[in-house]
């Protein structure tokens, strides 16, 4: 279980200080699938890099199973927004990157990356190197890749964000059938509201400057779920909510603005 | 008819190839215009007949072979020490600022000093032996080298090391697994843009003061007005510099078939 308790970051630049997040509270528990949505700027990718370590959180603290979070570690996987993929070695040997690095027997290497790409559909490109591949394909590559380390946590940094729409709905079903074969904690973060709320457990709907979590918001849609269940009734009043919330929450800045302004 | 010979001159202006062996045979017709037309004298232009003449009578002397081996034993010595070192230490100030903070002063100071005005200071301290060569071409390269390849380390993007990172890659793993993979594509780009100025080092130490190789060939013909001998010893310097290049860029791409290039 991920446990995020008072999390402040302050980013200091040319003596100035900016407060980036502001008393973050959440837990994300086993097997679940969390989602961080809010607009850019809300400080959500800061939050998942303290989450894996990249970065430190100026107060407060991370856990993991109630162990302090000091630095990146096989334990957390992340997907990256860019493209990650080590170019210089094929797509099987990438999946294989972390469980060689910590030293698992070549036999079992095998099984892994086999049962990897076999469930991102990716058994027929295994010898190509990542310049062969699209976007989407390399995506799916770095989700293997990730899951081949059998990290506790998966954590995911608007993986689909560089991809074109089509390309985004066939992986946010890809993903779902995954999680839903493996069971990992998932934390997930986007500023797509129609990627969450298809995606989610929970939403922790963030807002912006300084970045803090407004509200968290249970999503009991049945599983398994495809693309269907973004016109039903329930997922559109979901919708409807999250919208709300956030245009309330930048009419409010927008007027803070205008207001700081006219002083 | 006509639009077939349209689109066979289409065909032919597109090849790259095709401009390769155009600029060769312009620059091979012209020399032979100035040259057997007689307008040049041929002191300061020898005709094709002459060089290849010349070539064969440094062959029979045999001048030609020792010399050019000499050169190239020498710039491969220097060339070779300088990046022996060069890649090492650049690697390691791209990843640690003490040691950056340590270097950077004395490589900058020496980066700007031409070597040409090293050369009489390497005399005295060295002679006049292959291995006061050496050390010019070493002096001359080793210092672009080690910054080149300080910003080809520094320019692997910092996500990459993250995904290492998150997937447990500490300490001499990030080096060996990551760091190096990545950039060595572009350390090897550098060694190739750098064997370049090892020759220009060399023919100028060769000129200044030597009693073997290319340059000296080419400094002697000088003296006694041989100029078609000076246009073998430019031509060899010339094919073997284009033959170095593509000999890196050919090792590149067995080497890195991975590798993607802009524009390619």
């Amino acid at each position: 279980m991920l446990q995020v308790d008072g999390v402040n970051k302050i980013f200091t630049t040319g003596g100035s200080q900016v407060i980036a997040l502001q008393d973050i509270n959440m837990k994300v528990s086993a097997q679940e699938f969390a989602v961080i949505v809010g607009p850019s700027g809300c400080g959500k990718t800061t939050l998942l890099r303290m989450a894996a370590g990249l970065d430190k959180p100026t107060a407060g603290r991370i856990t993991l199973h109630g162990r302090p979070i000091n630095g990146p570690g096989p334990d957390r996987g992340m997907v990256f927004q860019s493209y990650t993929l080590f170019p210089w070695l094929s797509v099987e040997d990438n999946v294989a990157f972390g469980p060689r690095l910590n030293g698992i027997p070549e036999k079992e290497i095998e099984s892994i990356v086999d049962h990897y790409l076999g469930v991102t559909g990716l058994l027929k490109f295994r010898k190509l190197y990542p310049k062969a591949l699209s976007g989407g394909m390399k995506q799916r590559v770095a989700i293997a890749r990730a899951l081949a380390n059998a990290p506790d946590i998966l954590l995911m940094d608007e993986p689909f964000g560089a991809l074109d729409a089509q390309t985004r709905v066939v992986m946010q079903e890809l993903l779902l059938k995954v999680w839903e074969e493996d069971q990992k904690t998932v934390l997930f973060i986007t500023h797509d509201i129609d990627e969450a709320i298809f995606l989610a457990d929970t939403i922790h709907v963030m807002t912006r400057q300084p970045g803090t979590i407004r509200e968290t918001i249970p999503v009991p849609l049945p599983r398994p779920r495809d693309h269907g269940v973004l016109l039903t009734h329930e997922f559109l009043a979901l919708k409807k909510e999250i919208v709300e919330m956030i245009w309330q929450e930048s009419k409010q800045a927008a007027e803070e603005v205008v207001n700081s302004g006219i002083k | 008819m006509e639009a077939n010979r349209k689109s066979s001159l289409k065909a032919l202006s597109l090849k790259p190839q095709n401009y390769m062996a155009l600029s060769v045979l312009l620059i091979l017709g012209l020399w032979c215009l100035l040259s057997f037309s007689g307008r040049v004298n041929p002191i300061y232009l020898p005709s094709p007949l002459a060089v290849a003449k010349a070539f064969v009578s440094l062959q029979e002397e045999g001048v030609l072979i020792p010399y050019t081996l000499v050169s190239l034993y020498r710039v491969l010595a220097g060339f070779l020490a300088a990046a022996a070192l060069a890649i090492p230490l650049g690697i390691a100030m791209a990843t640690s600022k003490r040691v950056d903070a340590f270097f950077q002063p004395a490589i900058g100071f020496v980066r700007y000093l031409p070597v040409t005005a090293l050369i009489p200071l390497m005399i005295l301290y060295f002679g006049i032996g292959d291995f006061e060569k050496v050390a010019v071409i070493f002096v001359g390269t080793f210092f672009q080298l080690v910054l080149m390849i300080q910003d080809t380390v520094s320019a692997v993007p910092g996500e990459l090391l993250n995904a290492a990172y998150t997937l447990g890659a500490k300490g001499s793993a990030v080096y060996t697994r990551v760091l190096l993979p990545a950039s060595l594509p572009g350390i090897m780009d550098n060694l190739r843009i750098c064997m370049g100025w090892a020759w220009t080092y060399l023919v100028v130490a060769e000129l200044v003061a030597s009693n073997s190789g290319l340059g000296f060939m080419i400094l002697r013909s000088q003296r006694f007005l041989q100029t078609d001998r000076i246009f073998v010893g430019l031509l060899v310097i010339g094919i073997l510099g284009i033959v170095t290049d593509f000999l890196f860029k050919a090792l590149s791409q067995v080497l890195f078939p991975w590798y993607e290039r802009l524009g390619r």
